[in-house]
């Protein structure tokens, strides 16, 4: 294993150093540093070529250049991007942050959505839910990124504004969107007809209730989630956790989901507190995370049992639920003041960047935090329901096919045949397999969703790497090119590498050999 | 195989039969249905005919060869003007609501009566008409997806075939060639190779240079097929009766994988489509005067507010490309898929199942001296 990993690291690094050079030759061919001067009609025009020359070494072979920008990055100097003479390496490190937070997001999002969708969409094969759905991802697949980005921008965006200011839902318009998702509960669902009835109307009429729900508490403009709604979400989490890992069945699993949930509401209050008087960073957040996976998982423990892993994993995720909850309530008792600070005006959706200048600086000590995540929040949203798309078609797609495969192998019929649970058979042996091909993709797609970001980014003017490579191109700087592309290619073989390991990981029929 | 799941709610027929004498009947219908199907023809006759039951694939077939006849012939290609009475780059004046789109629907879409008129899809704010403008920018779209997908093609075949039949260092040179290329990403070394043929500004050099960064997934899957091929007894038999590497290749083993070369071309054209479209957008590709979809997007995104059909068009026909040959795409790899199964659905099985019913019940009617049927429904 080892000496697998290290040769491949090896080739890596050799395949790294050898597009290097390639890419530093072809962005030297394409970038045109004289362009502007060549035009220009200044008197001493021949001067300045001859300064610019002289300033971006171009007398120099351009083999000679390419060494001695190797011999920088060697020492970590990116270089200097010469038009704003700023340097690479601090544009590089926040661009990369601006990125990361956009790209993992699209990421997390799509695979989450698109294997759920996906993998319903095979177990009822052939039905309309299965072509509504491949229609669907088709259609996505189709659909220029750009386009749609701008569209969300320039529609999405401002009408979304326009609702938040008088935010009243009509009755037709409630009707319609009970009627809409109440179809696609039934359809997804299935059954015989009776079935698909009392589906359509108890999904039709739980979508009509919460939206005049919404619409009588005012929670468009004062969002919250108060205890009731904490315990109702709460307790729905904890079923759906039990019914998909265990079964109901299983009453210790129940008992410690349940248990998670009352964990979570007896805390409501303390953690107000703590929220509240303690300065939050994402440190803290994360550890407090933690503690509550910790903390579902010994509910598990506790309950005991032959079978106390599975009760622990129900717990651990039920909790962290739970904690989500808790979080989003603290982070929405913070949107009206976000609304009324002069530098939003009730017009929350942005469209341009990646926070609103001065805002953080301008709100006090304590607010800071929360003021800065929905901020940053809500500059995500439009880019990254734009990048999701995409890949949520794809995976859809792959989740699909992939599950479909398992489902014809014999030993989903051995287990059928020896009486397991329908649940079992999808969860246990259709499901987990499922994901192993898939397994293999997310790390390339991740990579191709960076570049996927260039786009992304260029239209909703996001700071990040994306943005940077394409203004560096059109200024004829070869530095930041360069870095953005180095970034890249190494992750492209690291993902490359991991692919390959998660694969050798999660398939026993697979040896790894060096 | 596939073996439909149980059906625990299935419905009582009029004849007593057990459920899985049903599935088992079924299932040699469907055996001796698939065999009925394919008795003697060859593999281009059932593809082909697998092809057009594609409902999918064959509308979406329809749709692209009109939008390609439409976006030819209209403003023409090369010295010919075509039938369309403006050009992209002709400019007039724009006064009032004079660069409205004139295209109306029919009254029976809730428009006032269908009018083609002057301008169907409106003008621009220098004047020019948005239907040349969109049509000069597909065929320029078109042509760029079709020089792709040949050029990676060709490198494609060759990179993998050559690496799938000599395997050893070769195999191991070409690999090492593909993951070089496969570590940028196809939409960054498009951007580079982008800006490159923007300064030539010519649609040609830039599909050229796409085909150049997109043949790799070809390539990798081309060799995997090759691997396989090459220990095939027929190929032995070619190689004993002294055929010469070059015709093994290209006569022999390469027919062999036409499936998977023709699927994976065809969905990359629909994401070729879109790369140059996004290139141009980003103002990479195609620049003016030189017009692509993309670049009317990027042009008129500006002017969504005031006049929203400048950015309607483009977008329509770029999603009206991508998603005819992502459909025709799909209707090959089922015609090309060895194990596909027509599935008839559980409905067309319930029919199917009573219509069997009935006949026998109204061959038990018509067999009244016999009178064994044990149920009879008035």
């Amino acid at each position: 294993m080892l000496r697998f990993i290290s040769r491949r690291l090896g080739m890596g690094a050799l395949i790294l150093l050898i597009s290097s050079f390639l890419m530093y030759l072809l962005v030297n061919v394409s970038i045109r540093p004289m362009e502007d001067l060549e035009q220009s009609t200044a008197r001493n025009k021949e001067q300045l070529i001859a300064d610019r020359i002289e300033q971006l070494d171009l007398n120099t072979n351009v083999v000679i250049r390419y060494f001695k920008w190797l011999g920088n990055f060697f020492t970590g100097d990116f270089g200097v991007a010469w038009r704003s003479s700023q340097s690479v390496n601090d544009q590089l490190g926040s661009a990369m942050i601006s990125t990361l937070q956009l790209v993992s997001a699209a990421a997390v999002l799509a695979i989450f959505l698109g294997v759920a969708v996906g993998i319903i969409s095979a177990l009822r094969q052939y039905t309309t839910f299965d072509y509504l759905i491949t229609f669907l991802s088709f259609l996505l697949y189709s659909l220029p990124a750009f386009w749609v980005a701008v569209l969300l921008k320039r529609w999405g965006a401002l009408r979304f504004n326009d609702f938040l200011r008088d935010p009243a839902l009509t009755a037709l318009a409630i009707a319609g969107i009970s009627a809409a998702l109440g179809i696609v509960w039934m359809l997804a669902l299935g059954g015989a007809l009776k079935r698909r009835l009392i589906n359509f109307v108890g999904a039709g009429t739980v979508t009509a209730l919460v939206l005049f729900y919404l619409q009588a508490t005012n929670w468009w403009t004062s969002p919250k989630i108060d205890p009731v709604l904490i315990a109702v979400l709460g307790s729905g989490v904890a079923v759906a956790t039990t019914l998909l890992s265990t079964g109901l069945r299983n009453r210790r699993s129940l008992g410690t989901a349940f248990s998670a949930v009352a964990l979570g509401l007896a805390l409501y209050v303390p953690m107000q507190y703590l929220l509240y008087y303690v300065q939050m960073n994402w440190w803290i957040i994360t550890g407090l995370a933690l503690v509550a996976l910790a903390s579902g998982a010994g509910l598990g423990r506790l309950w005991g049992g032959p079978d106390w892993r599975q009760s622990a994993r129900t717990g651990a995720i039920t909790a962290f639920g739970v904690a989500a909850l808790i979080f989003l309530d603290q982070v929405m008792s913070y949107w009206g003041q976000y609304l009324a600070h002069p530098t939003i005006s009730n017009r929350p959706i942005a469209t341009v960047g990646d926070r609103t200048p001065n805002l953080v600086q301008s709100v006090q000590e304590a607010d800071k935090f929360w003021l800065g995540t929905i901020d940053q929040y809500t500059h995500l949203l439009l880019p990254t329901v734009a990048l999701m798309l995409i890949s949520f078609a794809s995976y859809t797609r792959y989740a699909r096919s992939s599950m479909l495969e398992v489902l014809n192998q014999d030993y989903i019929r051995t287990a059928r045949a020896k009486g397991l649970t329908e649940r079992t058979v999808i969860m246990r042996h259709g499901f987990r397999n499922s994901l192993i091909p898939l397994a293999t993709i997310v790390p390339l797609d991740i990579v191709a969703l960076f570049g996927g970001a260039i786009i992304t980014e260029q239209v909703f003017g996001r700071p990040g790497m994306g943005q940077m490579f394409i203004k560096s191109l059109h200024n004829a700087e070869i530095e930041p090119i360069m870095a953005y592309l180095m970034v890249t290619a190494l992750l492209a073989v690291l993902a490359n590498i991991i692919a390959d390991l998660i694969y050798a990981a999660l398939d026993p029929r697979i040896r790894v050999t060096a | 195989m596939t073996i439909p799941p149980p059906d625990t709610n299935h419905p009582a027929g009029p004849v007593e039969a057990g459920a899985p004498a049903d599935l088992l009947a079924a299932e040699s219908q469907a055996e001796e249905l698939k065999m009925r199907d394919v008795e003697g023809l060859s593999q281009g006759q059932i593809v082909r005919r697998r092809f057009f039951r594609h409902r999918g694939a064959v509308v979406a077939m329809i749709v692209l060869g009109a939008v390609i006849l439409l976006a030819f012939t209209s403003v023409g290609f090369g010295n010919w003007t075509g039938w369309w009475k403006h050009t992209p780059l002709q400019t007039g004046n724009v006064t009032g609501t004079g660069a409205q789109p004139t295209l109306s629907l029919p009254t029976w879409l809730g428009g006032d009566g269908f009018v083609w008129g002057d301008h169907p899809f409106g003008r621009d704010e220098s004047g020019r008409d948005v239907f040349a403008r969109v049509m000069k920018g597909t065929q320029t779209s078109l042509i760029v997806m079709f020089i792709v997908g040949i050029v990676s093609t060709v490198i494609g075949v060759i990179v993998g075939a050559l690496a799938g039949y000599f395997g050893g260092r070769l195999d191991r040179f070409l690999m090492r060639v593909t993951d070089l290329v496969i570590t940028i990403p196809v939409l960054v070394l498009g951007a580079v190779l982008g800006a490159l043929a923007a300064g030539k500004n010519s649609a040609f050099l830039l599909a050229i240079f796409l085909g150049l960064a997109s043949w790799t997934t070809l390539a990798r899957l081309v060799r995997g097929d090759f691997l396989t091929l090459r220990e095939r007894e027929f190929v032995d038999a070619a190689r004993v009766a002294g055929a010469s590497s070059r015709r093994i290749i290209f006569k022999h083993m390469l027919p062999n994988s036409i499936g998977v070369i023709i699927v994976n071309q065809t969905l990359l054209m629909s994401t070729a489509i879109l790369l140059e479209t996004a290139l141009s957008f980003v103002g990479l590709g195609i620049t003016y005067p030189n017009i692509s979809l993309g670049q009317l997007i990027n042009q008129y995104q500006e002017a969504f507010a005031t006049r929203p059909w400048l950015f309607w068009w483009p977008g329509l026909f770029i999603v009206v490309i991508a998603l005819c040959v992502n459909f025709i795409g799909d209707g090959l790899r089922d015609a090309f898929d060895p194990r596909q199964r027509r599935i008839p659905s559980q409905r067309a099985l319930r029919r199917a199942e009573r219509k069997a019913a009935a006949r026998a019940e109204s061959a038990a009617a018509a067999d009244s001296t016999v009178g064994a049927s044990g149920k009879e429904t008035t």
